[in-house]
């Protein structure tokens, strides 16, 4: 029973995961830009967050509806000043500009905030600690059960947006084929600017959760990452539900790898990553990286 | 009334110069074949018009609005609208999705949905499967309907028949002459002589980059082409050049 209930917390801990994770796969799917700022924009998240929350009394859901229309506008206007010029300068280029992105916003924001370890759980209510006991050795909290109905949520909203709208179409034509797109009148940077907005919500969005559940810091973000990276690769890159997978099996490998010893948890990740990679799925990643 | 003014047009590829201070007018209702050998500049011409392709020098004016760094899917809003060398349909969407995509450039006119299909019934049956899986003309055929979807007034066409079986060719061409009647202004790019005068109103020869002749198909002879198309003598290509 021990082992059901870590495979359950590890289920609910994939669903944050792919939270984390979405915005990454998304501006991949779409973009072909491997965004290694994502975490941090998600740090960012869940400061804004805390700012809101030093200066009124709403809970961190309440400041998040304010926070996540301010990140929609932070990321389309990320792509539009930064990523369409560096998409433009070449392949490498994207990634290396995330990359000094990352590094700008640490600092930026341990700046700003000093390294104080910092979290809004206790502002959360009664959420953070409710949970259903199923048995004696198996219980649902609550709030991974919320993160994990959220991720749901928000995975298959984008899977619809992508699939039924007339701007999910239009970035499905633009991540095949951009310079086509636009010979059929589709302005390609509307479309990135859009993705790359959608994508820095939902880090956002993570952001929130992140500052719920846990802890955070300036550098935080460098994990997250880690985390996010790892989740899209081992569920496929640019495939959304294949993300929602790849989080569920990075949370319950690192639950079990938990309960045979602590030390192993994060170990137990990256060696299930590390297996997606050896894979012949794993080669098959590494040569469409290339082509793509 | 002229639709199109081509002034002095350069266009690279890196080191190499494609299109050299290339110079035409297309009035409107025209239908124009671009010629020439492989390598000529042809389809690079054809994407500089359309804004694919960033020209190094020189003027496209489109209804007398200088266009030369207006970037494409704006020209496409305006009206000029390229069907691409090799169909370039977007693969995993179905050929519906093709289609309803060129809506986007906001046009409206006598083709819509229905009317694209009117006139292409092949695609009728068609509609909800992936474009990768139609076989070249029937892809060919929705590259032209997307075109269509725009409602051109400018249509640019590379090479509709490179790689397509006889039947499937003479289907497109049908298609083609259709538009003509309607009065589409095009501009097209042939391999097949003999096809490109009979379509065309006004035929334009390129060698290396530069036209090198220019005449309707009743003044000019298959020789006289064919002689520019390969740069043999070149004296009497230059009298128009």
């Amino acid at each position: 029973m021990v082992w059901a209930n870590a495979i359950v917390q590890g289920v609910l801990l994939g669903g944050y995961y792919a939270l984390l994770a979405c915005g990454l796969s998304l501006m991949f799917g779409v973009m072909r830009i491997i965004n290694l700022a994502h975490g941090d924009i998600a740090v960012i998240g869940a400061y804004l967050i805390l700012v809101a929350l030093q200066h009124t009394s709403m809970s961190p859901f309440t400041a998040a509806l304010i926070v996540l229309p301010a990140m929609l506008i932070l990321g389309y206007v990320l792509q539009q000043v930064l990523l369409e010029r560096s998409r433009e300068a070449g392949q490498l280029t994207p990634l290396l500009t995330t990359f000094g992105l990352a590094v700008v916003i640490q600092n930026a924001v341990l700046q700003i905030f000093s390294p104080d370890v910092q979290s809004f759980g206790g502002s959360a209510g009664d959420i953070t600690t409710a949970s259903w006991q199923i048995n004696s050795e198996v219980s649902v909290p609550a709030i991974g059960a919320l993160i994990f109905a959220v991720a749901v949520l928000v995975l298959g909203g984008l899977q619809l947006f992508l699939s039924r709208t007339r701007l999910g179409l239009e970035m499905r034509a633009t991540a095949e084929d951009s310079d086509t797109a636009e010979l059929v009148g589709i302005n390609s940077r509307a479309v990135y600017a859009r993705a790359t907005a959608l994508a820095v919500a939902t880090a956002g969005l993570a952001g929130l959760f992140l500052g719920i559940r846990t802890t955070f810091e300036p550098t935080s973000g460098s994990t997250l990452l880690i985390f996010a990276f790892e989740a899209v690769v081992i569920g496929g890159f640019g495939s959304l539900w294949g993300t929602l997978l790849g989080g569920i099996a990075l949370g319950v490998a690192q639950t079990i790898g938990e309960q045979i010893n602590p030390e192993y948890s994060i170990l137990a990740g990256h060696l299930v990553f590390l297996a997606v990679l050896a894979s012949p799925r794993g080669s098959l990643l590494v040569s469409r990286g290339v082509q793509g | 009334m002229t639709l199109l003014k081509v002034e002095s047009l350069d266009a690279r590829h890196g080191l190499l110069q494609a299109v050299r201070e290339v110079s035409f007018t297309v009035s409107e209702g025209e239908t124009v074949a671009l010629v020439g050998a492989n390598g000529a500049g042809k389809t690079t011409l054809l994407r500089a018009l359309a804004g694919a392709h960033r020209p190094s020098g020189g003027d496209v004016i489109f209804d007398e609005v200088a266009i030369t760094n207006i970037p494409a899917y704006r020209r496409v809003r305006m009206g000029i609208v390229l069907v691409p060398e090799g169909r370039r349909l977007f693969p995993s969407l179905t050929v519906e999705e093709n289609l309803l995509l060129a809506t986007a450039s906001g046009r409206s006119g006598v083709w819509n949905i229905e009317t694209v299909l009117d006139a292409f019934p092949i695609l009728r049956s068609l509609r909800r499967r992936p474009a990768r899986n139609l076989s070249g003309g029937e892809q060919q055929a929705a590259a032209i309907g997307r075109g269509l979807m725009s409602n051109p007034r400018l249509l640019l066409l590379d090479e509709v028949s490179l790689g397509l079986a006889p039947v499937a060719i003479e289907a497109v061409y049908a298609s083609v002459r259709t538009l003509i009647q309607n009065g589409t202004t095009i501009l097209l790019v042939e391999q097949d002589l003999s096809r490109a005068m009979r379509v065309a109103t006004r035929i334009l020869c390129l060698l290396e980059g530069r036209v090198v002749l220019e005449g309707t198909p009743a003044d000019l002879t298959r020789e006289r082409i064919a002689a520019a198309y390969f740069g043999l003598g070149r004296t009497s290509g230059q009298e128009t050049a």
